[in-house]
């Protein structure tokens, strides 16, 4: 963000920053995630806050030197609280002409440009379709251009390592990585400390990253290459233990706590889909816990197992992302007319059908709300963090259970996939999930509700005088049976729905940031979270009547959304997708809500969201 | 969670045990009735007690059995019972399910299901009503219905090539394949028994006769006159002898079965002498191959081989693993990896 800031400590050659976006960006097989993990890691645990983005191809291996097969990872550090990614970076580091050419264009003009410049070879610059050396041809001139022989000072710091050529190449990312801590003032220790680990059992690669590493911090120390170097402070968190996490390892923490806290076994039954396998292998890794998974034969097969877990009384899980839940709406439709509690951990992709993979978006909201046949309604809650996805995958479960309803975990590819600090709760401070069974055959009827939630009873097979038969058929009010009765249907419709609409009294109230009333209410949901509050945050600095709200629970919405969305003159609303919540609280609440919408596969820019504010607020807050 | 597997029935169950207070709702004449009243009647013999027994279908006729069956039921959506099955079976091994579909359920709709499900040999029982046609739709051709047929939706002749339930199953890794007769009531609930007392994934195909919209689908060969000559009762150990007087045999000629008279110089040890233990499936394939009217339409237990089943090896790796890492702690794991902590 801010490269002018404050002189360092009296070292001329030291200059100190609050806060520093890179982007690590080479080819798929050059190793360009990995070394922004370890930067991230490091600065995580030097004590700045962290936030990341990856952005990697949907193809495993394009071809070599290709554009398609440039892979790229964005870190911001910082020494205060953020919550973005960082709009644009500071730093482009680029290891080959297609990484220049795919994200030259997001580096603003004066911006850090480090360039390994052995790559830029005629057949690689064709491959990249450059006509001419941008190296040479001056058209990089608007940017602080480095050139680093990365790939060669890297040969020759493995000369005699023992690795034949193939292996030296692979890695060189440790150079540049080296090269990027020296230039950053971090320390090299946790990285070497997770090549140990890594790599102990193969000591000539051990060695050899090692080795290149420290190569690559000390050209920068003495190559003379840099005319200073940068700090950026510890920031200041809360205290606590912390440890860096992804939102999709926080989800699988999360439903595995809710198993703990619920006392009942959990199933994750799923069918691999980017960007929601990570669960699926996180969780299969857990069977120390009790945890069971099942790779499924396709989506349906995947939901229908956890539909047959729940039914047996465990947690029946299963996660996809856009395309699985399209495929799952039957059977999801089918636990609603069951009335048994699963969750649907929902990854979003861009779409539509294959659509973009690897790519983030917010287009599933109304897919997740109605994407059903028949009046069909689920309960929804969407994390806004990485972090929270652990909190919010607990909260799934505990109203699944609670309540008795299918609900959907509602994430994203961009939440997923990036990282943040998380301060790592104590497990004894986490709320209880109380899951009761029926067993009394005196008084159990299958569709007999609590008075005050409609859940009806969950009554698992195993148990003596409970048999019974349930299925997709229209249920009669209390006995279950299948029924046709038009009165009858009438009043199942409207239980159903009642029934996910009373999960507002034991939700918590939407709570606003900033002032409680005023002129523009900037309401989100999801992971844009981070970029509207740092939006609002700025225009509150500049005195802008600005507040900002986020949704968490989707469906039902908080009881007091209403009244918070009254207070405001305007509201205006930001989301990755055409315009789903806008949709909603306009049809819900008849407002003239005000939209911005991006559908590009990316996340919002903070300037985007900030520009659009100022475009609808005039009047400065009256002291 | 934990539940009580203790039956409060001191009696030993009865078939009126198994009988539910729903209205059988099926065409007068259905072979489902047969097929109904043989499993009601087998309930009593598994030695489960009622509450763990489960039955879960999907859609068409077959898939309403549940509905009649006082035991836990799931009447789910089209083709999706084995999936729904299969989580049931993993989160409660202790359970006794069956599942129950038909050839348009089970291999039309359902057919990625039915196949991952015997090739991952998961402990259930699954039986398939075979009658031919799409009944509860009112009459289209199904995935079994013969080329050329007539129906609603094929009214010049069906061009569909139909598949062989029993060679599909085979085909799958299935670890016991078996067919029946709706009618043959005595080969049904011992087929079924055996069918339910194997570890792993059953699979019973029953020929069953729908009377309204492919009435006689089976009656060449089913009919009570011509069963002795035209059906072959497949048992372990013997020959592959059929005929009122048992005069005809099956010899196999290279890879291809024949029909043989008995006594014409051919003995009894010339015929192929069954055997469903066999670990190589070929011999299984080829008899599921055989059809009247060149064959005797055989009926039994083609295969039945011992394999670990699914949900046993999932939870042999959870206790493995648990003995050898201990039981997991929760706030442990959260800690996993590189962490770091913020003074107050």
């Amino acid at each position: 963000m801010k490269q002018d800031g404050n002189k360092g400590d009296g070292n001329a050659n030291v200059e100190e920053l609050d806060r520093v976006t890179i982007r690590f960006a080479g080819d798929s097989g050059d190793g360009m995630q990995l070394a922004g993990l370890q930067f991230t890691n490091t600065s995580a645990v030097f004590g700045n806050d962290v936030s990341t983005v990856p952005d990697f191809p949907a193809e495993i291996r394009a071809p070599a030197g290709s554009i398609p097969g440039v892979s790229a990872f964005q870190v911001s550090f910082s020494s205060y609280d953020i919550h973005t990614p960082g709009d644009e970076p500071d730093v482009l580091v680029v290891m080959n002409p297609a990484a220049l050419k795919a994200h030259l264009a997001d580096l603003p003009k004066g911006g850090i440009l480090i360039v390994n410049s052995d790559e830029f070879t005629d057949i690689n610059l064709r491959k990249a379709l450059y006509q001419t050396n941008p190296l040479e041809d001056g058209s990089l001139a608007g940017w602080r251009v480095i050139k680093v022989p990365i790939t060669s000072m890297n040969v020759r710091a493995l000369a005699d390592s023992g690795l034949n050529t193939k292996e030296v190449d692979r890695s060189k990312n440790f150079f540049a990585l080296g090269l990027m801590f020296w230039l950053y003032e971090r320390p090299i220790e946790p990285t070497t400390r997770w090549i140990n680990e890594k790599f102990g059992k193969n000591p000539v690669v051990r060695d050899a990253n090692i080795a290149t590493l420290k190569a690559g911090y000390n050209f920068g120390d003495t190559a003379e290459l840099f005319p200073v170097h940068y700090r950026v402070p510890r920031a200041q968190l809360s205290p606590g233990r912390y440890r860096n996490i992804t939102g999709n390892e926080a989800t699988a923490l999360g439903f595995l706590a809710a198993s703990k806290l619920s006392g009942l076994p959990l199933f994750y039954g799923s069918y691999p889909i980017t960007p929601a396998s990570d669960i699926l292998q996180e969780l299969a890794r857990f069977k120390n816990f009790g945890v069971k998974t099942f790779q499924a034969e396709d989506e349906i097969a995947a939901i229908g197992s956890a539909i047959g877990a729940a039914f047996g009384g465990a947690l029946g899980l299963t996660g996809t992302s856009g395309p699985g839940l399209a495929l799952k709406s039957e059977a999801l439709g089918l636990a609603v007319m069951v009335e048994l509690p699963i969750v649907v951990a929902m990854i979003q992709r861009s779409g539509p059908s294959t659509g973009m993979p690897t790519k983030t978006d917010q287009a599933d909201l109304l897919q997740s709300m109605f994407g059903r046949n028949g009046e069909c309604p689920v309960a929804i809650v969407a994390p806004a963090t990485p972090g929270e996805c652990f909190t919010y995958a607990i909260e799934a479960f505990r109203i699944a259970v609670k309540h008795m309803t299918p609900t959907i975990f509602l994430s994203d590819g961009y939440l997923g996939t990036g990282a943040e600090p998380w301060l790592v709760p104590d497990v004894d401070d986490l709320p209880r999930i109380e899951a009761s069974f029926a067993t009394d055959p005196a008084t159990f009827k299958p569709y007999l509700r609590d008075p005050n939630t409609l859940a009806r009873p969950w009554a698992v097979p195993g148990t003596p005088g409970l048999e019974h038969r349930i299925g997709g058929l229209e249920k009669a009010d209390i006995t279950g049976n299948v029924s046709y009765d038009a009165e009858n249907h009438n009043k199942m419709v409207h239980l159903r729905a009642e029934k996910v609409a009373r999960i507002a009294d034991d939700i918590p109230e939407l709570q606003v940031f900033g002032q409680a009333q005023g002129e523009l209410l900037v309401l989100t949901w999801g992971s844009t979270y981070g970029a509207a509050l740092t939006a609002v945050q700025r225009a509150q600095s500049q005195g802008l009547s600005v507040s900002h709200a986020h949704l968490r629970h989707m469906n039902p919405f908080p009881r007091n959304l209403g009244e918070v969305i009254g207070r405001f003159e305007k509201v205006l609303i930001p989301e990755l997708n055409l315009g789903q919540l806008s949709l909603l609280i306009r049809g819900m609440f008849a407002i003239d809500a005000a939209t911005l919408n991006k559908v590009s596969g990316r996340p919002f820019f903070v300037s985007e969201i900030e520009t659009k504010i100022n475009t609808m607020v005039g009047s400065k807050v009256k002291v | 969670m934990t539940v009580e597997a203790v039956s409060e029935n001191a009696i030993p169950l009865q078939r009126k045990d198994f009988v539910s207070d729903q209205e059988v709702r099926w065409c007068p004449g259905c072979g489902d009735y047969s097929i109904l009243a043989q499993t009601q009647k087998l309930m009593p013999e598994l030695g489960v007690p009622r509450e763990n027994i489960v039955f879960i279908s999907g859609i068409g006729c077959s898939s309403r059995l549940p509905y009649y069956m006082n035991t836990y039921g799931f009447h789910s959506i089209h083709g999706r019972a084995p999936t729904i099955a299969t989580g049931l079976k993993v989160a409660r091994p202790e359970l006794k399910i069956f599942v129950v579909t038909g050839d348009g359920d089970g291999l039309s709709i359902g057919g990625n299901h039915l196949l991952h499900t015997m090739r991952r040999n998961v402990d259930i029982t699954i039986v398939l009503f075979n009658n031919r046609i799409y009944g509860l739709t009112k009459g289209q051709y199904s995935p079994t219905s013969e080329f050329g047929k007539r129906t609603k939706s094929s009214p010049y002749g069906s061009i569909d090539y139909p598949l062989n339930p029993l060679s599909v199953a085979l085909g799958a890794e299935a670890t016991f394949v078996a067919r029946s007769l709706d009618i043959d009531q005595h080969h049904l609930i011992s087929t079924l028994e055996r069918a339910a007392a194997h570890k792993g994934t059953s699979f019973v195909e029953v020929y069953q006769n729908c009377n309204v919209f492919n009435d006689g689908a089976y009656s060449e060969f089913a009919d009570k006159a011509v069963r002795p000559d035209r059906i072959l009762y497949l048992e372990d150990g013997q020959p592959l002898v059929f005929g009122k007087e048992r005069d005809k045999g099956i010899r196999l000629a290279g890879f291809q079965p024949e029909v043989v008279d008995l006594g014409s110089g051919v003995k009894e040890a010339d015929l192929l002498v069954h055997d469903s233990t066999r670990e190589d499936p070929s011999l299984a394939f080829i008899l599921t191959r055989m059809h009247w009217p060149q064959f005797p339409e055989p009926l039994g237990v083609f295969r039945q081989v011992e394999r670990p089943s699914y949900e046993t090896l999932l939870i042999d790796q959870v206790e493995e693993t648990t003995k050898r890492l201990g039981e997991g702690d929760l706030q442990s794991l959260m800690l996993e990896g590189d962490t770091w902590t913020v003074e107050a």
